[in-house]
């Protein structure tokens, strides 16, 4: 019922792209999402294809696994994309009634459509190669200079954590409390728009306090365990680079820079 | 009423690395007035097959006949099929989420569409059958103890006046006073109302003092569907897929091994007291 929502979620299986630290996952989606925002011709975007797909081949996440994540932001993507193609200046190619559709705004709606679908699939293809908990890890450990500068790293690692795990225990709470509430009669599809938000009354009382308890056991049984924040934590499985992150590392270093260069050599201008 | 559940195979995550077949060909019929149990390890798929049965779940494979129709069928009503076969989820009590008790029990039979009349006596009835008092009507459900919720919620299934009702692991939890009312009372309601009754419960115990007939489940296969006394006569084969008999049969066996001739089929207390007094005449 409500497995379509793929951010966040891991898929386990083997593959080099779930072997390789969260460290050079991390930077390699960064780099992948701003490189996407570099370029303003299709060169580029070949690049970034290629790049994504051979990611996509190297994970064995199956490929309808990442576009259902896609389906959650149809929407956002068919707002942005309208409003590109009609709010754009510059030579008219059709009009009708209020609206004109302009050369460029075919190509910046595609530009945009590609960006946002690339950056949904890239950074899912993180968060399904890399456990939670290895992410924020990861994410502590790239991030552990800024402590020095008191910014809480370790709690804001530690709050992700925990929020990420909570999400398929989420995920599955609900889907129970709906059957549960179902068996009970109750309706979560049909109606309007109003009528279907009050008949979530039912899931969210629930919900929202299992989560509190949830919250709240979570926390004595931290308490329990001495939890007293990051101060002379250590690691029980530290992060450490291995040849294959350093080769990781190689290839993004060529990526970055093939985008950079490529798209501004005149003979490949598309 | 009759059920039919017809070479039934589910799969959780299908066709992904995480595929789980939670289901393998199971197939079994409920009969009108039955008392039925569900016994199986934990994560043999009782929880999934129970969730199959009052149309939560569509099977993959084979299908579910209720009265000779296809419950999958796009034209079938599920949802006065829902009030009919009554499904009493584990832990019900986290489902509890009106102001106050009696409003929290009229959920039920109001989505089945009935007169306001008639769904509160539903709802007062239904109460009255837990065994909650009045008092307890226009307290919040949050503020009752955990034996009182479950009672609440289950009151919620009953107030819709299934002809089947299903209950997963409804004692998980409660003392032991807590139990034997509880299994009491949906004794009662089977007895008196003759509701048709399947009870999911790791107790075996329970099993042998209440059940007409037993589902045994290993790994997502229905092993057994027969009388308690017959399946309990396979002690080690169950003891084999993380199952037991109930301690009555278990003393019988090792009287008898120690050499007492006794008789070994007792399944409850009473059984076990007549066989031992047999051997003393
Ligand atoms: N929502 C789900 N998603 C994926 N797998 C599931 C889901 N629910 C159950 N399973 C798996 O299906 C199998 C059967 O689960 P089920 O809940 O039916 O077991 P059960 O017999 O009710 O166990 P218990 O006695 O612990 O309640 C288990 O292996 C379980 O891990
Ligand atoms: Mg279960």
């Amino acid at each position: 019922m409500l497995r379509d929502i793929t951010l966040g979620q891991y898929y386990p299986t083997d593959s080099v792209l779930h072997r390789l630290d969260p460290r050079v996952k991390l930077l390699g989606t960064i780099v992948f999402l701003l490189s996407l925002f570099l370029f303003q011709n299709f060169t580029g975007y070949i690049i970034a294809t290629v790049f994504l797909v051979s990611m996509i081949l190297l994970s064995r996440v199956p490929f309808s696994f990442m576009v259902r994540g896609l389906k959650a932001v149809v929407i956002l993507l068919a707002i942005t994309v309208l409003i590109n193609l009609f709010a754009t200046p510059g030579i008219p190619l059709v009009s009708f009634w209020k609206f004109t559709i302009t050369k460029e705004g075919i190509r910046s709606a595609a530009f945009m459509m590609l960006r946002l679908i690339y950056l949904i699939i890239g950074s899912s293809i993180m968060t399904l190669t890399t456990t939670p908990k290895n992410l924020t890890d990861g994410m502590e450990k790239s991030l552990s200079p800024l402590s020095k500068i008191k910014v809480p790293v370790h709690e804001i690692a530690m709050m992700m954590s925990i929020a990420l795990s909570f999400i398929p225990i989420l995920l599955e709470e609900t889907d129970k409390i709906m059957k549960a509430q179902m068996a009970r009669g109750a309706d979560f599809e049909s109606g309007n728009l109003f009528k279907r938000i009050k008949n979530m009354v039912p899931l969210l009382v629930p919900l929202f306090i299992s989560a509190f308890r949830r919250a709240n056991d979570l926390a004595l049984a931290m308490e329990a365990r001495c939890y007293q924040g990051g101060n002379g934590r250590t690691k029980m499985k530290p992060l450490k680079y291995h040849l294959r992150d350093l080769a990781a590392y190689l290839i993004l270093a060529l990526y970055l820079a093939a985008t950079i260069v490529l798209p501004r050599i005149p003979a490949l201008k598309l | 009423m009759s059920l039919i559940i017809n070479h039934v195979s589910y799969y959780y995550n299908k066709n992904t690395a995480m595929e789980i077949k939670a289901l393998d060909d199971v197939s079994f019929k409920i009969e009108d007035g039955e008392f039925l149990a569900l016994i199986g390890q934990t994560g043999c798929g009782k929880s999934t097959l129970v969730q199959h049965l009052n149309g939560l779940l569509k099977p993959h494979e084979g299908a579910i006949y209720f009265n000779g129709e296809n419950i999958a069928d796009k034209d079938f009503d599920l949802h006065t099929y829902r009030g009919k076969v009554g499904l009493v989820f584990q832990y019900p009590e986290h489902q509890l989420f009106e102001e106050d008790v009696f409003t929290d029990v009229c959920f039920g039979p109001k989505n089945l569409g009935l007169p306001q009349s008639e769904v509160e006596l539903r709802a007062y009835e239904a109460l009255k059958q837990v065994g909650i008092a009045d008092e307890y009507f226009y307290q919040s459900p949050f503020d009752l103890s955990g034996g009182e919720k479950r009672r609440v919620a289950i009151a919620g299934v009953l107030a819709m006046k299934p002809e089947v009702l299903i209950l997963d692991e409804p004692t998980a939890g409660l003392d032991p006073k807590g139990r034997d009312d509880l299994l009491h009372l949906i004794r009662n309601l089977h007895d008196k109302n003759g509701i048709t009754v399947i009870l999911v419960t790791h107790s075996m115990d329970d099993v042998a003092a209440f059940a007409d007939r037993i589902l045994v489940m290993n790994a997502g296969q229905l092993v057994f569907d027969d009388e308690p006394r017959n399946v309990f006569a396979n002690e080690e084969y169950l003891n084999r897929i993380g199952l037991s008999v109930p301690e009555v049969t278990r003393i019988m066996h090792l009287l008898y091994q120690k050499g007492l001739p006794v008789r070994q089929d007792a399944i409850t207390i009473e059984e076990g007291l007549q066989a031992c007094l047999e051997i003393l005449r």
